[in-house]
């Protein structure tokens, strides 16, 4: 038995397969591969797979990481090029290797981020939405698992963000908590449709770009 | 991907069936084809991929040169309300192009429910749903599948309608469209050429007149049309294709598996089944050939489960060699084999309680009908003794959960046998209490009725569907003799199976309640979320039809039916014959044990090997 890590990237249409949907492709690429993947020794065996931090569907990703066990002895050498011919499009392994670093060690998320605004970008847009998020606290409204709504504070789980200003779009480059709790990227443009309802944004697209470690370091 | 897209697709359920690019989705280059093809599904995404008829065509097409086949099918609501508001027409899930630019519009279409659906895609792309409103060569809309033996309800929309198994006739079709789309034919042209092809039927080059009364007078066909059109059907399994490698949705399907074609046809001749009469004659593939297919498909879909599908699978003569041969291939790769379909019989129960290891949860009979009499009358050649063997064989296995199915309304049925079902629930309640190996789980009984639908080419086609409020009666009296506390009943809504037998044997004058009825919001009749029997009566009321006519009234031998331009390769006569069989309580044989003489042997040149 191994115990491996892969790191794929999720794009284009295949931003569009949810998590559970995204853990039966795999449960399906594997066997092609001549892997076997370990499954659990319950009534119902499930295989032993898990995504490192779940992707919210529509949102795409360079730096997904996957962690499964297989039965067989391996270090993760010639996998990608195997599990690369049986994806669906828009995802694709990058790399596959023994993880030397627990999931815990993962603290920050860095993202990119389009305000999209159809009608061209505001007058004064970008100065305006720095000033929003150098307040000490944004309150925003966010489902909670049991679909009630509550308050949260995102300012303590921005750790960095920095506006730029494109034709019809802001980008945005955000470092925010990954876990315990994390905050979707995707947020940030519901904060300001919030708070500054004149600037919110027609559609905001999201992009991951890396997976950081407690000192901004990539974590893989 | 299309930014209009991309906007609205977080807005819907779902999203991922509408962005197509699952593995082996064929992707060709645009530029280096001449024949588009849209394969249309009138329903959603996991129902449509759920169809093994769709991948064979799929393949095939997909295989000839120059053609590109893409997949659609019907959004659900939220998708098709962001569609049209957003602007965005009806598009291939290849290429993400709109299907209006296709060359040719196909429906498969398996059940009448989906009628309005067609209506509704076709509008959504953009296309004129009348036929006579698209006056060019492309699109053309065509249409095949179980529910076309009888078309007539389509005849103002659909321009070809493909009888049959269409993997010969379809390549036929592409090329001779091919061929008008090099020459500059008219539509016109194409569509009386087509009709001399074997298996394509056009509806409008046929002339239908009618009595006063509302029944057909007579049928002519126009232009060297032929009178009758018979069905095309693949003479060698062996030869035909299968789709070893099929698109796997990344998205979870209705049927999230790989299926296994055994056989086509069906030697039981059950009376009410139309697919057990349009299917025949029986024609099976190799054992090796099938085993060979499995192992290539499950290797190449990664798939953990496989189906053995047929219409009576237990029927398959090398089953149990070809479940040899495939179980240790299976049981190294966790893949489960499921049988459908199961007899209740002995050697059914003994191959599933080799194939279900660890999982045992439920098992499904279907016996149609509470007494021997009616079971008898039906030719469904099942006993209560042998459904109570084989619950007691799976109840000591460790099985704990058995659904019965049964059809209320069939013809000659009495309270007795509506009585006769509860007593079934009870007996197999008794073999549980006999024979359950441990009864601390406790057991489900579920007991499950439809209401029965006549459809055309069956015995019995020329039966009248019980009235509503009959059927209401004897839900509720079997509802009342069912006491047993472990026993689940549940009963289908009426409203659909009614709609349903209306349009299973309409005549063509439906088009325009159809029409009316899409217009008034009907699209995905098959879900009750959208269905509405109401919006369907003001239709027939604002056209001066009474769907009663249709689906409420017994034909005589002698009445010209609406699809009596149609042939399935099973005589009328043998129908009536089965029929009158029916009425007597007396049961026909299985086409191996005695050929009936049903005329489907004239299909494959006058000798069955069933």
């Amino acid at each position: 038995m191994s115990k491996l890590r892969l790191l794929f990237s999720k794009e284009a249409q295949a931003s569009y397969i949810s998590h559970l949907d995204l853990m039966r492709t795999f449960q399906r690429v594997f066997p092609r591969t001549g892997l076997k993947i370990s499954h659990s020794n319950g009534f119902h065996p499930h295989a032993i797979l898990s995504v490192v931090l779940p992707l919210p569907v529509g949102q795409s990703s360079v730096c997904e990481l996957l962690d499964l066990t297989v039965d067989q002895e391996s270090d993760g050498s010639g996998i990608v090029e195997k599990l690369n011919s049986g994806f669906p499009a828009g995802l694709r392994a990058l790399d596959c290797y023994a993880p030397q670093r627990p999931v815990r060690e993962l603290a920050f998320v860095q993202a990119e981020l389009q305000f999209l605004y159809d009608a061209g970008v505001p007058a004064g847009c970008t100065a305006e939405l720095e000033e929003l998020f150098r307040r000490p606290s944004l309150i925003i409204q966010k489902k909670t698992k049991r679909r009630e709504l509550a308050d949260v504070d995102i300012r303590p789980l921005i750790r960095s963000l920095s506006f730029s200003e494109e034709e019809g779009k802001v980008l945005v480059q955000a470092v925010v908590a990954a876990q315990n709790p994390g905050l979707n990227p995707a947020l940030l443009g519901n904060a300001v449709a919030k708070e500054l309802p004149e600037l919110a944004p027609d559609f905001v697209r999201v992009r991951r770009t890396a997976l950081l470690d407690e000192n901004g370091e990539i974590f893989r | 991907m299309d930014e209009r897209l991309e906007r609205i697709l977080p807005r819907v359920q779902k999203p991922g069936r509408y962005v197509g690019g699952e593995y082996n989705a064929v992707q060709k280059d645009k530029d280096k084809v001449d024949i588009r093809f849209a394969f249309c599904f009138p329903d959603t995404y996991e129902i449509g991929m759920s169809n093994l008829g769709m991948r064979i065509l799929y393949g095939v097409m997909n295989e000839m040169d120059g053609v590109w086949c893409e997949r659609v099918f019907q959004p659900w609501g939220d998708m098709e309300e962001e569609m049209r508001k957003a602007g965005i027409p009806l598009y291939g899930l290849e290429s993400g192009d709109p299907i209006r630019d296709f060359d040719i519009i196909g429906f498969s279409v398996g059940y009448e429910m989906a009628f309005a659906g067609i209506l509704n895609m076709l509008d959504l792309a953009g296309v004129p749903v009348r036929a006579e409103d698209r006056p060019d060569l492309s699109p053309l809309v065509i249409a095949g599948g179980t529910a076309m033996y009888n078309a007539e309800p389509l005849a103002d929309f659909i321009d070809i309608v493909s009888l049959g198994e269409g993997e010969d006739v379809t390549v036929e079709l592409i090329e001779l469209y091919r061929r008008a789309k090099r020459e500059g034919w008219t539509k016109h042209q194409l569509l009386v050429a087509a009709a001399q092809v074997p298996g394509l039927y056009v509806p409008s080059l046929y002339e239908v007149t009618y009595h006063d009364d509302g029944t057909v007078a007579d049928i002519v066909p126009r232009e060297g049309a032929p009178r009758k059109v018979t069905k095309r059907i693949v003479q060698d399994m062996d030869k035909s294709y299968f789709p070893v490698h099929t698109v796997v949705p990344s998205t979870e399907i209705v049927q999230d598996r790989t299926t296994l074609e055994l056989f086509r046809g069906c030697i039981r001749g059950c009376r009410f089944c139309q697919a057990g009469y349009v299917y025949r004659p029986v024609r099976s593939r190799s054992k090796d050939l099938c085993a060979e297919y499995a192992k290539e498909a499950l290797c190449d879909s990664g798939y953990e489960e496989m189906t053995l599908s047929s219409l009576s699978t237990s029927d398959y003569r090398p089953l149990v060699e070809l479940c040899d041969d495939l179980e240790e291939f299976c049981e190294a790769r966790h893949i489960h084999l499921s049988l459908p379909s199961l007899r209740a019989d002995s050697f059914s129960m003994d191959l599933m309680q080799r194939l279900q290891k660890g999982r045992k949860s439920g098992l499904t009979f279907a016996p149609e009908a509470g007494t021997q009499r009616l079971r008898d009358a039906i030719n469904k050649n099942v006993t209560e003794e042998d459904l109570l063997q084989s619950c007691r064989t799976a109840f000591a296995g460790g099985f704990n959960a058995v659904k019965l199915y049964f059809m209320l309304g069939l013809p000659t049925e009495t309270d007795e046998d509506i009585l006769g079902i509860a007593e079934i629930a009870a007996h197999v309640m008794h073999v549980w209490r006999e024979s359950a190996s441990n009864k601390n789980r406790g057991v489900r009984i579920t007991v499950s009725t439809s209401w029965f639908v006549p459809k055309p080419f069956t015995a019995f086609q020329w039966e009248p569907q019980i009235s509503l409020e009959e059927y209401q009666r004897r839900v509720k009296l079997l509802r009342q003799a069912i006491t047993t506390k472990t026993v689940t009943y549940n009963w289908h809504d009426g409203d659909t199976s009614f709609l349903e037998a209306v349009l299973a044997r309409g005549d063509r004058r439906l088009g325009k309640v159809l029409e009316l009825a899409w217009r008034k919001g009907a699209k995905l009749d098959a879900w009750e979320e959208y269905f509405s029997l109401e919006r369907w009566m003001e239709a027939f009321r604002e056209c001066g039809l009474d769907p009663h006519f249709y689906a409420n009234r017994t034909r005589s031998r002698d009445e010209l039916m609406p699809w009596d331009m149609i042939s399935c390769g099973v005589t009328d006569d043998y129908l009536w014959r089965e029929r009158e069989r029916a009425y007597a309580s007396v049961t026909t044989p299985d086409c191996r044990t005695h050929c009936g003489g049903c005329g489907a042997n004239r299909l494959v040149g006058g000798k069955c090997n069933v």
